[in-house]
């Protein structure tokens, strides 16, 4: 019988397996950040031991850098801790380390594809549930905890008990504007954020093999975000398009051999999942949260939901206590809702087709008054593309704010937050309470929805727009 | 990790039951980048309390807990574990511990022995007659024992062994060295490295 694309990249990462037992992988790539790693480091330093493959290993700054005056020293004291210790570490264990001011400093889920690091077929992980966004590439990758980053930095191996496989089969195009990113919100509506426990999810179908790569990180990104383990994207002409060139990507006749075996990395007909979505791509629409998790999202011309529209006792209860948080009316349109700060960026949205298309709404209008642009790129990389492109003056010349990179109001842990009550349309993956900030309201959205917010004040779609200069 | 085969000393009666993980240590500590030096952290919401059951002197060098029913509820954190540790416990007792605090403490080298309640009771009662009353626990033949009494305890046998052989993941991990060198060697040639290419 044959192999779902996850089986063949976990079959070939098995150094060991006994029956019983979970399988002992190999990992690829360990990636590692300031905020989960420093007791792992520490944990080796107590055992006596060092780490098996730094050269298998790659850190970056990401969740607790500013993305203001980064060149001065870090102001909050346990940031700085973190960003002081990861060096330290970094130097002691032979381990390469792109800081703050560093060319190559970003999310870590930015950088590695951007550096080519991120292929097709590999086992990835680090200390960070985001991980999942680079199975886009036909990976196997997810996040792990810090005992775990300390078992995989020791031994470059991890125990995993083998996951079930889904297939979430996307048919038909994508209408006109309608995104990536509003694919992922429509699905965890439709699975709820449990739906993919204990999976390792392969998207296929017409609509995902149209995205870019870009959009297949964002849609791979938010795996964690209805519960699956990972999520990944068979690799074709479109992944080996995006890798080939890159620095770290394989050349000359190490090129050849890496694309004829990737060429393998698909799930054979006769495979079967254990579960199986399909949805329909010509029918979606922009889509954003109106709740405090996830999956609590409404189509952008539907109105916030009520109570009354669920069954389920505990879904009722959510839904009251969310529409109390978040502040919002049973019954009001969505599109009246209005928003105080727009978030444009994350490992979600950060990356450079993101900004183009912010852009490229934004051109000619303004920020709305009483509302803040704030665009973060995800990596210093694509800082500097995006002001080779003059993107940044279209930014600044709305009114928006051009930050450095860095994960910033993703999660509220450098002093990008929100103050309570205020509300943000986020391009960001998580809408939990007080994510962005102590009693901030979070509304996730795609990045044309995110412009067309920021130009009327309101949750808007470009078609909202009256056209620049008329 | 050190070996366990079997313990002795003074404990701690923690009349308290739903022990969760953020009374154990609370969220403000996580912060730190260390592995060590939690103790200060352990319990710290009421170790400002003089009438605190460890504030008191005929409690001090404890090393066994005797805690109520639900110890290690709530987040995962695995500092839990560390704070005791570092406070200097080696044994945690209680008639029902919430599953990921005994895995994590089983795995960073804390034995954490489930007891009926009613045995809980007796050691409570005998400790708290004479704080200097000593528990002996035998992970080799999984009973506890303070003075006449010999309670036994029920502990799956693959952690029993890691214990007992002061092996952790990276320990176990690490004996399949040959495995994984075997694995190294037949990967293709093409796989990015972040350095040293
Ligand atoms: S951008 Fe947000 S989700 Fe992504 S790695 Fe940073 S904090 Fe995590």
């Amino acid at each position: 019988m044959g192999k779902t694309l996850a089986e063949k990249v976990w079959d070939e990462h098995v150094v060991r397996s006994t029956e019983g037992e979970p399988d002992l992988l190999f990992i690829d790539l360990h990636l590692i950040h300031e905020g989960t790693s420093p007791q792992a480091f520490d944990g080796l330093r107590l055992a006596g031991r060092k780490v098996r493959r730094p050269d298998l290993t790659l850190a970056t700054e990401d969740h607790n850098v500013p993305t203001l005056d980064w060149d001065k020293p870090i102001a909050d004291p346990v940031s700085k801790t973190q960003v002081d210790t990861l060096r330290k570490n970094a130097a002691e264990f032979g381990v390469r380390l792109h800081p703050l001011g560093d060319i190559e400093q970003g999310i870590v889920h930015v950088v590695g594809p951007q550096l080519g690091l991120t292929q097709p077929g590999m086992t990835i992980v680090c200390g960070d549930s985001h991980t999942s966004t680079h199975g886009a590439f036909g990976s196997i990758a997810f996040g792990i905890g810090t005992s775990e980053v300390e078992h995989v930095l020791a031994t470059q191996t991890l125990p995993q008990a083998k996951p079930k496989t889904m297939a979430v089969t996307v048919n038909g195009s994508l209408p006109e504007g309608v995104t990536a990113k509003d694919l992922v919100l429509t699905l965890i509506a439709h699975t709820g954020t449990g739906g993919g426990q204990g999976y390792i999810v392969e998207y296929r179908g017409q609509a995902i093999r149209e995205l870019s790569m870009e959009g297949r990180m964002t849609v791979c990104n938010m795996s964690i975000e209805w519960g699956a383990k990972a999520g990944m994207i068979a690799p074709d002409e479109t992944t080996f398009a995006y890798i080939e060139g890159k620095p770290e990507a394989p050349k000359g006749a190490d090129w050849d051999a890496a694309v004829e075996h990737w060429r393998t990395l698909v799930t054979d007909d006769d495979a079967t999942f254990d579960k199986e979505i399909v949805l329909d791509a010509s029918t979606m629409t922009p889509f954003v949260t109106w709740g405090t998790n996830p999956g609590q999202g409404v189509a952008l011309g539907a109105n916030v939901p009520s109570p009354e529209d669920f069954s389920d006792p505990s879904d009722k209860l959510a839904c009251e206590n969310a529409l109390d948080y978040m502040g919002l009316e049973a019954g009001q349109p969505m599109r009246s809702v209005k928003v105080d700060t727009v978030f444009v960026g994350s490992c979600t949205n950060g990356r450079i087709e993101d900004l183009r298309l912010a852009a490229e709404i934004i051109k000619g209008h303004k920020v709305a008054e009483g509302t803040r642009l704030l665009v973060v790129p995800g990596s210093v990389r694509v800082r500097l593309q995006a002001m080779e492109e003059g993107l940044d003056q279209v930014f600044i010349e709305a009114g928006a704010e051009w930050r450095g990179a860095g994960c910033s109001m993703c999660l509220g842990m450098n002093p990008d937050t929100l103050q309570p009550q205020e509300r943000s349309a986020s391009t960001s993956n998580r809408n939990f309470e007080g994510r962005q900030g102590k009693g901030g309201r979070t509304h996730l959205v795609s990045v044309p929805v995110a412009a067309a917010t920021a130009v009327r004040g309101t949750l808007s779609s470009p078609a909202d727009l009256v056209p620049a200069g008329v | 990790m050190d070996k366990f085969t079997s313990h002795t000393g003074r404990a701690l009666p923690l009349r308290r039951s739903n022990v969760d993980t953020d009374q154990i240590i609370p969220a403000v500590y996580l912060k730190r980048v260390t592995r060590t030096g939690f103790e200060d952290g352990l319990f710290a919401a009421w170790r400002n309390d003089p009438d605190f059951v460890a504030n008191k002197p005929e409690y001090q060098g404890v090393s066994i807990l005797v805690a109520g029913p639900d110890f290690g509820t709530g987040s995962s954190r695995e500092h839990a574990v560390w704070a005791l540790m570092d406070y200097g416990f080696k044994v945690v007792l209680s008639s029902r511990f919430a599953d990921i605090f005994r895995g994590n403490s089983g795995k960073a080298g804390l034995l954490s022995v489930p007891v009926e309640q009613d045995v809980i009771e007796q050691l409570w009662a005998a400790i708290e007659a004479d704080p200097a009353t000593e528990l002996t626990v035998d992970l080799e033949a999984r009973t506890v024992t303070c003075g006449d009494l010999v309670a036994p305890f029920q502990i799956d046998d693959y952690t029993r062994y890691r214990l007992l052989n002061g092996l952790d993941d990276i320990g176990i991990t690490l004996g399949n060295e040959a495995d994984i060198a075997a694995y190294e060697a037949r990967r293709p040639s093409w796989k990015p490295v972040t350095q040293g290419a």
